[in-house]
Formats: structure tokens, sequence, C-alpha cells
């Protein structure tokens, strides 16, 4: 079947089988390979990717459901110059990984939680169970943490 | 992991949905968020041939007020139903508890009428309707019925939706002030509940409702409990008797006998919070 999606903000079309994994069409289809399949059972968070603007796991979501839609990976984040996404900064700026096979997905969260919190100050608290998707298994969270919340802060991300 | 092939049909109205589901049978299951079917079929411990794809079906996703109930429409996702003013403000409880399941990219995807028609003892929220004692609208080809949460699931993984309906609706009696007590033993925090309970008072008769999550192959009630406490007795001696009468399992995270002592411990904590 062909599924046609906003990916990255650019439409494309493939012609995948109905079982196609959305992570799969991203990585394999449209070889965009930033995403990472961690466990493969929803627990992880390293396939995390932004589906109409909200995370989801990739794994867990058939590309034929993400059809018509708008999917944001990692490779969609920085703008064409190269410069980073807030978010991304704050990773560098914090030292916000370890190995970094978990990292896209966490940004991924991380955009998402700042997205979607309204006039709310995110607190510690707010960041630490926004983030119960997503594991490190470096156990490098603090730096995480510390990074998620300079990204809250960042001027740029204030609506 | 990756499911077995099937044949992808994607519905545009509920309508659709039953035409497909008559023209399939048993062949053919409904998904919705997929955040119980996909995982089961990446396993291949489901393998439907035809997948029903309701989840674009807009008119299914809302919260409603029905008066003395509040109406929520099956496709609305765990996410939307932990941050709806009418739900906060109604039924306090369900807000909290849809707020807890899985993890932000879970509550995106997974809805309330696929955890419930899912039917798996496991999860939060049949317990949660089963306690406030609500009622689920099933949508067939000739006519729309009405069943009790508490008369819903008849086994394991099995629910009285039949081949040839949808459910459509959840209703759940508003609290009109009760109190409630929400309890789950998870590892991470992610996990499912090794075992949770969720307890209600109902201001309007003060009538207390007790569901447990993951004790039995079923979700359930703790009927012993609603009983003890409907003729006089505190949270502790109610509790007591929480595992009465329910074929508890043991399985790889809990023996059957932590899981009754989980059991006992935990009702005892939620019924505590809902009488305070």
């Amino acid at each position: 079947m062909h599924v046609t999606v906003t990916l990255n903000g650019a439409d494309v079309t493939y012609d995948v089988e109905p079982r196609t994994l959305l992570v799969h069409y991203i990585r394999d289809a449209a070889g965009l390979k930033g995403t990472n399949v961690g466990c493969d059972t929803t627990s992880c968070g390293a396939c995390t990717v932004l589906l109409d603007g909200r995370s989801v796991k990739s794994c867990t979501v058939l590309a034929a459901q993400a059809d018509s839609s708008s999917v944001t990976t990692i490779e969609g984040l920085a703008e064409a110059d190269g410069t980073m996404h807030p978010v991304q900064k704050a990773f560098h700026e914090h030292h916000g990984l370890q190995c970094g096979y978990c990292t896209p997905g966490m940004v991924m969260a991380i955009v998402s939680l700042i997205a979607e919190r309204g006039d709310h100050e995110l607190t510690e608290t707010d960041i630490r169970q926004g983030l119960e998707g997503n594991l490190c298994r470096c156990t490098g969270y603090h730096n995480i943490v510390e990074a998620a919340m300079a990204a809250a802060r960042a001027p740029e991300l204030r609506s | 992991m990756i499911p077995s092939s099937f044949e992808y049909v994607r519905a545009g109205s509920i309508e659709q949905t039953l035409d497909l589901l008559n023209e399939h049978g048993d062949a053919a299951k409904l998904l919705a968020g997929g955040h119980s079917l996909l995982p089961l079929m990446k396993l291949r411990l489901a393998s439907p041939e035809v997948l029903v794809d309701i989840g674009r079906l807009a008119e299914l996703a809302y919260v409603g007020d029905g008066g003395d109930y509040v109406a929520i429409g099956a496709l609305t996702t765990h996410d939307e139903v932990s941050r709806s003013p009418l739900i906060a403000a109604e039924l306090p409880v369900l807000a909290h508890v849809a707020g807890q399941i899985g993890d932000p990219q879970v509550r995106h995807r997974g809805t309330i009428g696929g955890s419930i028609a899912h039917g798996d003892p496991a999860s939060d929220l049949p317990a949660v309707a089963l306690a406030l004692g609500g009622t689920y609208v099933l949508t067939g080809p000739s006519e729309t019925r009405e069943v009790r949460a508490a008369a819903f699931h008849l086994g394991f993984l099995e629910t009285a939706v039949a081949p040839d309906e949808i459910l459509t609706e959840i209703r759940l009696p508003k609290m009109a002030g009760g109190g409630w007590g929400f309890e789950k033993l998870t590892k991470r925090a992610q996990d499912w509940a090794i075992v949770g309970a969720v307890a209600v008072r109902l201001d309007g008769n003060g009538s207390v409702g007790v569901g447990l999550i993951n004790v039995g192959s079923v979700p359930a009630r703790a009927l012993s409990v609603e009983a003890a406490v409907a003729s006089g007795a505190g949270a502790a001696e109610a509790a007591a008797q929480a595992d009465t009468g329910i074929e508890v399992t043991g399985d790889l995270n809990a023996s059957a006998a932590f899981r009754r002592h989980l059991t006992r411990v935990l009702v005892e904590r939620a019924l505590a919070k809902a009488l305070a």
C-alpha cells in the first residue's frame, strides 16, 4: 500500500506492506537512521518521534496509521543551516548524553513535553515524570534532566 | 518484531465499520490506538487477517456531559481523558488514573475504549469503571445496547462485545464530590500494575465501589469489600477480605500468595483514602 506522510516538512510516499511499522518506514523506506529501535516493545522510547506534533513510540504505530499525517524525527529539528534546535543545544551544553543511543528519543520526548506544557512552568518532577517512557541504559538521567530544564527555559521555546 | 501479514482497511464512519465487521466476521479485528493490539501482533500472539482501523473516527473522540454521568467517546486518548476539565471536575479518580497509564507516548496513542474492549485484567481503566459502576454503549448493526461494566468481562481478554459490534461510549456516574483512592505497585514507573486497586465513594448515595487490577484473570470488583463497607466496616476490616472469592493468578512478577497479600494491602490503602 502507498503511505504518504509529511516527513520533516517534505511530503514523501513509499509503497510498503500494511504490517510495516512506522519506525521501519522511517529507517528503511525513507532512510533516516536517526530514530533508533531499542526494546521494540513500547518500553524504552528510543524510537520516539512526533506524530502530528505529539511524541509516540514509532515501534508501536503502523506506517499505515500515520498516513496523511505529519512526522518529525530527530533529523527534522535543526534548521537548514545546521543551527541546532534549543533542546539539542541544551543536550550539547549540559552533556546530556553518554553512549547516545537513547538520545534521539529523549530529545523528541522533551520537545513534545515542552510543547504541551501550555502556561505551566515545567518543574524537575514534571520532567522526570514526562520522561518515564524513555530509558537510558547508561543511567545518565541527571544531565538529561538538566538539559531538559535548560531547554524549557529557552526563550525560543516560549510561546 | 514484525506482525504477520494482514489486510488493512481504514474505516471512514461507524456505519462503514459495522459493514466491514459484517463482511469479515471473526477474521477482522478493530484497531484504535493500537497500544494493546499491536504489541500482541508483534509477538504473534494475535494474527488477525483483517485490521479495521477506526483510529480516525473523530466522532468517537469526545468528553460530554450526560447529566448524572460523563459520556466519553471510545476513541478519546488517555492523554485527553487526563487533561479534560469536565473529567477533572466530575471524575477526578479517572483523570488521575488515566494520567498514570504507561508513559506520555503511550497516553498520546492509547484510547479508553481500546483499553476497556481489550479486557486485560492488568489494565487500570476497567477497574475504575467497575468501581464507579459505569456502563458501556455497544453499537451493532441492528441495535445499540448498554452493558454494565460489572457484566462486561466474561473471561481472559473476553468481553461482551459481539463480533459485529463496536464499543462506542463509556458512561461513568459523576462522583459529586465523593472520595477516591488509587494504588498500584509497579517495578518501573511505566509498567503494568503487578497489583492495583481503585476505591470510590459516591457522595450521592454513599455507596463504595472497589475495582481490582491484575488480581485474577478478568478485571474484577471486590464484592466482599463493598459488602463489608456497606455494613459498617472500616478500611482495615473490609480490606482483610479483598481477595475473597477471586481465583488469584501467580506469574513471574508475583506468586498467587504474594498477590493476595498485595491485594489486601493496596485495597486497604485505597479504601482509607476514599473513606477519609
